[in-house]
């Protein structure tokens, strides 16, 4: 059996940021497993720019944002597995691990999940109808087009607005597909809205708000698919259903935190963002197990990704020097209120300052978030532009807290 | 006169522009309204005159340990221009090694632009041969 003092599960971008933070603050004995035969997670398929305006202040395209990294982590010289997958991991934080077809088992002090999350597939939102080939998420058409060089069709149809959708659009386009619609189930876009921009509206590519595929038609190969209108509550209305003829749909539906180890392991999960609960530490329920980026909750950028996952690092090392970061029992739990959806973290320490990351339920203007202890407003802050697609981050000085026995976010 | 509605993409604020132009001289611009700052402004009359943006793509590559080299324009290129740029970038095979930044097009489209490329590539020795 292999012993090791951190091990890092996913060599994205929020596990390259944890082990060169964990590296930087003093942890010599860091190993990195990742499953691909390369690092950099799901960056390597998203040639598109725009990510880094926060940490670089510059556009970079994913692989570029993910050299940065690779390069960093190289540098320092940290042990890295690539082909090699967890198959399971426990309480005791021992890891049973597949590598070049042998089966190892490794011994660790810490832990840090880093796995991101996958697509929610069509079974996921029950689309009725035939199962023909030509029916792809977004994601899988963006990793055969963008790293197998793979035609995936040239008659399209894009079911749900989320950003790899919008993105997939305008990369189908240029690469000379006809993208005919998008549809989205809700009453707004689900993307950034300068996505809407650039993707659909440079190219007019139409964006069918309170529309849905109903059915999945064809034999062998896709031949169209039937889409409706739907009433407030999201049923599709039946006089507007209508056909139209594709080769290809995408499905750009959500994503899921992928927490099968986390599951196994015992650790308690949070049905709201689908990841695990963790404390301001970003320790989950058991000592020693962290985690961060997408497998914790999804992020609408990678930037935020690479701070989690460096803060979650940082905390992992200090943890092996320092001993104990806050005992669980004393932990005050995160309440929300009006129109919160989830908070990162869901309890908190109060030993040290802390970033919370939260997302709202429905769009707005000019609301203002509030922070309250039992007694007391600890923050107030405008915000002028809110959007479930666009995650927040307020800053908390511990000593803004006065009676620590719960916290409440709300909005107004 | 005409109006164009935009939202601002400078920042996560996203104004709801509105742009009224001159019908009779296309890009004469009377008056724009909505903004929240002078970026979003200028931003706006930048779309409405001459919309530029960063293009991305990817050229195959012969014998790489990558299939495809992805691969970016430097400085934005107007939107008019978008399907003669992506034309060259088409007609373009590379061989490789690659490395990342490396220039592949100069002035695609006669676009004051260069293309450049976003992710190195080593040989691959099997692929090397076999597709040569």
């Amino acid at each position: 059996m292999l012993n090791r003092d951190i091990v890092i599960i996913g060599g994205g971008p929020a596990g390259l940021a944890a082990a060169i933070a964990a590296k930087e603050t003093g942890c010599s004995n860091v190993l990195l497993i990742e499953r691909d035969h390369i690092l950099g997670g799901i960056l390597n398929q998203c040639i598109h720019d725009g990510f880094g305006l926060e940490t670089f202040n510059e556009s970079l395209t994913g692989p570029e944002y993910a050299a940065r990294f690779i390069n960093n982590f190289n540098d320092l010289g940290i042990e890295v597995m690539i082909g090699t997958i967890v198959l399971s991991l426990n309480a005791d934080k021992i890891l049973e691990v597949s590598t070049a077809g042998k089966y190892i088992r490794i011994k660790t002090k810490t832990v840090i999940l880093t796995m991101g999350c996958r697509e929610r597939t069509r079974g996921a939102i029950s689309i009725p109808g035939s199962r023909p080939s030509g029916v792809y998420t977004a994601g899988m058409a963006q990793n055969l087009m963008n790293l197998e060089n793979i035609c995936i069709g040239n008659n399209v149809c894009i079911l749900g607005s989320g950003d790899i959708g919008l993105i997939m659009a305008r990369r189908m386009t240029l690469e000379g597909a006809h993208v005919q619609a998008v549809f989205e189930i809700l009453p707004y876009c689900s993307g950034l809205s300068r996505n809407v921009q650039q993707c659909l509206n440079d190219y007019s590519i139409p964006l069918f708000l309170n529309s849905t595929v109903t059915e999945i038609i064809g034999n062998g190969r896709l031949e169209g698919i039937n889409v409706a209108q739907v009433d407030t509550n999201g049923f599709p209305i039946l006089e507007t259903k209508r056909f139209i003829s594709c080769d290809t749909l995408l499905l750009s539906v959500g994503l899921i935190p992928e927490n099968e180890l986390t599951r196994e392991a015992g650790i308690e999960l949070d049905p709201l963002t689908g990841g695990a609960v963790v404390n301001d530490f970003y320790m989950t329920s058991i000592t020693g197990i962290f985690a961060c980026g997408n497998v914790l909750h999804v992020h609408d950028l990678v930037d935020w990704v690479s701070e989690e996952g460096s803060e979650a690092g940082k905390n992992a090392a200090s943890f092996l020097i320092n001993g104990d970061i806050g005992s669980k029992e004393n932990h005050i739990p995160i309440m929300h209120g009006k129109g919160i959806k989830y908070t990162i973290p869901q309890r908190v320490s109060l030993k040290k300052d802390f970033t919370l990351s939260l997302r709202i339920r429905t769009p707005g203007r000019d609301r203002t978030l509030i922070i309250q202890d039992k007694e007391n407003v600890v923050m107030k802050k405008k915000v002028h532009h809110l959007h479930p697609a666009e995650m927040i981050k307020i800053y908390i000085p511990k000593s803004s807290i006065s009676n620590s026995s719960s916290l409440k976010v709300t909005l107004e | 006169m005409s109006r164009r509605e935009l939202t601002c993409v400078i920042c996560p604020i996203g104004c709801n522009i509105s742009i009224i132009i001159d019908g009779n001289r296309p890009t004469q611009i009377i008056r724009i309204q909505g903004n929240a700052c002078k970026k979003g402004a200028e931003w706006a009359h930048q779309e409405v005159e001459n919309p530029l943006r960063i293009i991305t793509s990817s050229i195959s590559v012969i014998g790489g340990d990558f299939l495809l080299a992805s691969v970016k324009t430097t400085k934005p290129i107007p939107l008019i221009k978008v399907k003669q740029v992506m034309k060259e970038i088409h007609e373009r095979k590379l061989i490789a090694p690659v490395s990342m930044g490396e220039v592949v097009i100069s002035n695609p489209a006669n676009c004051d632009t260069e293309i450049v490329v976003t992710r190195s590539i080593q040989i691959n020795p099997v692929r090397s041969v076999n597709e040569k």
